[in-house]
């Protein structure tokens, strides 16, 4: 028996030295909002072409960003998906460990939509300054700043519920968390005159920026780090509570949930594509250039993604809930020509 | 004042019999009584909670291991196949073709139905894979009338097991309320039909928007070489540390140390050494990412220190009088060890290994850094040593991905995917009873 066993212990070693060899299958991490688009394409391009299906790994668009940029070589991912720019610092680290040139890849575009229990409140219309008043800890009351005293909805705006505050957003690991940050809490800050009022106060403008974005901690916002699931599990075992999801989940849990316009907009793949929708954000990934070449299948991947059948108004990914981006073609161009980002 | 003196006279003994209690008899035997009574209510609450559990899976689960399938003939032309296999969307092209000659066969048997195609892209699940696939295959097969079983969609399998009704739904992209009519129409005719879901057994995971067509197989598969690793290193491994702590190493500080790291391992949170792993296995040692190979690696550490306490547990069980005799008769400590202790410590030793390996089965945190945790769909590894190296899921893993996903569909998957996991586990669990049962010696 014992010489069964180191039998097997070295076939094990045999095969870990042979495997240290180079992967065939591109590998992604990233966005959980790019996931599900991602998984789309990767499923298409391993049916329609000759190349494995390529591994797409969730994880948020911080983590996904981090690993892409550890280096160069097969034990590093290939791409990265994400629901935000890449930042000057993430390009930084990128450049230390010797990723220098990065194709950035805009796929479309997402919504960001407020959504609640399909039978309770009545939560059907937001504005920036709704969400702002009910989460922020300082609010504007009859021209002074003062410390959040609202404890419903209707405390603020007569035109909704009488319901205790309570809202689950993105937790700050995901790329969500900011375009809910710039696009409704900061919005909210300024159109209240919350901004004015602290710069008035002797804030230096970043300063200013940053406590716009604060939310209060007493329980009234909840933090989500999983995916949106755990924010519909969230909003199914509280009536009052509203959540922040991605166009395209609301979508297909229409039967559980109901969505509220913001600013008077009702959230569709159209009002995004016009711009008429305030809460959207582009969708991205990243390519690492130098492995072009040396994983098959790395280029033809992320054309495939953004080919006109895929990417297109009328292709799968559409069909799922993504907003096409008007300037595929550009994307296009680009990455055919593996154009890096100039810095 | 002598002893004798104070004697005291015996105080009169009260009048018991068994047959009559007193009071403090009667105390004794409620509260023995009560005692019973909790021990069952506790019995109870746990039964019932898994019963409620057993039921809330299986109910929600069942639904996995049935697909609506939309079955129809359907012959597929030299020139449609060249058209489409010269598209870079070669999958759509053949779902087209598909569609187009549905709505001609439908017509010609005289159903009133939708002619629109875009209802068709609605009632249909992804069937472009499915046919190019099989077309890939069986090139004989142009031009020639075939039966094709094909999935419908999430919200058609939905309406047919009852999660989609005419009321809770709206009009959407994914499915009209008029499509039902055309749904409906076709179920009379047999078209639309309920079948068994093969490919959730032996099939591999797919995209978002097909749960018809994600099948759990492969992921079986990478658990299967993950265990296999698991299994190969962490018994050789787990059994000869304890044999040695066990049997042959020194009392002292050091061999003391070791063996309180050996349980504090035991209790490391399960995501650390996801962590170790990713840094280790494949950013130092460059093995591959997403593979069954560093994931059983991780398991191993994870199973190690399950194993060493249990093989050390039963390797103690076995009493020294047979270590004695078999000193005492001439065998050196090795003979005594290998020939007399370890066949009897065996039964043990094997549980404590199954019960170890349904452990690391079961768990998904050490695998989410790993690259196991995500959209793995690669099917079935080419060969046995592919099946160590290329990129695999495994059931918990798959699970967590499928329960993380937006369309309802892939819920239902997700506990269909429990069932399989818990039935693997149950068998292992039985097979450990079995062989403790067997072999298990008393002394």
């Amino acid at each position: 028996m014992s010489v069964k066993l180191t039998a097997s212990a070295l076939a094990i070693a045999a095969v870990a030295a042979t495997s240290a060899a180079a992967r065939d299958q591109v590998q992604v991490a990233g966005s959980s909002t790019v996931l599900p688009y991602a998984s789309i394409v990767a499923e298409a391009f391993g049916e329609n072409t000759d190349f494995p299906t390529p591994v797409v790994e969730s994880g948020g668009s911080s983590a996904g960003l981090k690993r892409f940029c550890q280096g160069v070589g097969t034990e590093h991912t290939d791409v990265a998906n994400a629901s935000r720019k890449i930042r000057d610092k993430e390009i930084k680290a990128c450049a230390e460990n010797g990723v220098t040139e990065i194709i950035e890849v805009r796929i479309g575009y997402d919504g960001i939509v407020f959504a609640s229990q399909k039978d309770g409140p009545a939560y059907t219309a937001f504005t920036q300054s709704d969400i702002f008043n009910a989460l922020a800890p300082k609010v504007m009351v009859d021209g002074k700043l003062v410390d959040n005293p609202y404890k419903q909805w209707s405390d603020f705006n007569a035109d909704l519920p009488s319901e205790d505050i309570l809202a689950f957003i993105p937790g700050t690991k995901h790329g969500t968390r900011e375009v809910f940050e710039e696009k409704v809490v900061a919005a909210g800050c300024e159109a209240t005159g919350a901004f004015e009022a602290m710069m008035a106060a002797g804030m230096s403008e970043d300063d200013a920026e940053d406590a716009c974005l604060e939310v209060m901690s007493d329980g009234r916002a909840v933090d989500i780090d999983g995916d949106y699931t755990e924010t519909l599990a969230s909003i199914d075992a509280n009536a009052n509570g509203i959540g922040v999801f991605g166009l395209a989940f609301y979508e297909n849990n229409t039967d559980k949930l109901k969505v509220a316009t913001m600013a008077g907009v009702v959230p569709s793949t159209e009002t995004i594509a016009s711009a008429e929708y305030p809460v959207s954000r582009p969708l991205f990934f990243y390519v690492k250039k130098a492995h072009i070449g040396v994983v098959p299948g790395l280029k033809e991947y992320a054309q495939f993604f953004i080919s006109d059948e895929l990417a297109g108004p009328e292709g799968p990914l559409a069909q799922y809930g993504l907003v096409s981006d008007p300037e595929l073609a550009d994307t296009q161009g680009n990455v055919a020509a593996e154009g890096a980002m100039t810095n | 004042m002598t002893d004798a003196s104070v004697t005291p006279t015996a105080a009169p003994k009260p009048n018991t019999s068994l047959h009559q209690t007193d009071a403090r008899t009667r105390k004794r035997n409620a509260a023995e009584k009560r005692f019973k009574a909790y021990g069952i209510a506790a019995i109870l609450v746990g039964v019932t909670f898994l019963v409620i559990l057993a039921v809330s899976i299986i109910r929600s689960g069942l639904p996995a291991f049935t697909q609506t399938v939309i079955s129809v003939p359907f012959t597929l032309t030299q020139e449609q196949f060249d058209d489409a296999e010269s598209q870079l969307f070669k999958t759509k092209a053949y779902s087209g073709h598909f569609n187009s000659a549905l709505v001609e066969t439908l017509k010609a048997e005289g159903l009133e139905v939708s002619a629109d195609a875009k209802a068709f892209e609605r009632i249909l699940g992804k069937t472009g894979g499915t046919l190019r696939e099989f077309y890939a295959e069986n090139p004989d097969k142009l031009g020639q009338e075939v039966d094709f079983e094909l999935s419908a969609s999430s919200r058609v399998d939905g309406y047919m097991n009852g999660r989609v009704t005419r009321e809770n739904m709206e009009d959407s992209r994914f499915l009209e309320k008029a499509d039902l009519d055309t749904v409906d129409a076709l179920i009379e005719v047999g078209i639309i039909k309920e079948a068994f879901n093969w490919n959730f057994i032996t099939g591999a995971d797919s995209g978002v928007d097909n749960p018809g067509g994600a099948g759990i197989g492969a992921s079986v598969v990478g658990s299967f070489f993950m265990m296999l690793v698991v299994l190969f290193l962490s018994l050789p491994i787990g059994v000869a540390a304890s044999i040695y702590l066990e049997e042959f190493a020194p009392q002292n500080k050091f061999t003391d140390l070791i063996e309180v790291n050996i349980s504090n391992l035991a209790a490391v949170p399960s995501i650390v050494f996801g962590i170790l792993g990713l840094a280790v296995f494949i950013q130092f040692m460059h093995l591959p990412q997403s593979a069954p190979l560093v994931g059983g690696l991780v398991l191993t550490l994870m199973t190690l220190p399950t194993i060493i306490i249990s093989t050390r547990a039963s390797l103690k069980a076995v009493p020294p009088s047979i270590r004695d005799a078999a000193l005492g008769v001439g065998a050196s400590k090795m003979q005594a060890v290998f020939h007399h202790v370890l066949p009897l410590a065996m039964p043990g030793i094997l549980t404590g290994t199954i019960i170890g390996l349904a452990q690391a089965l079961g768990e998904t945190a050490p695998l989410l850094l790993i690259g196991m945790v995500g959209f793995v769909a690669r099917g079935y590894p080419d060969g046995f040593i592919a099946g160590f190296t290329e990129p695999n899921s495994a059931m918990p893993a798959q699970i967590y991905t499928w329960a993380a996903r937006a369309d309802v569909g892939f819920y239902e998957k997700a506990w269909g995917g429990i069932i399989i996991l818990l039935l693997f586990l149950l068998t292992m669990n039985i097979l450990a009873v079995i062989l403790r049962r067997r072999f298990e010696r008393r002394w």
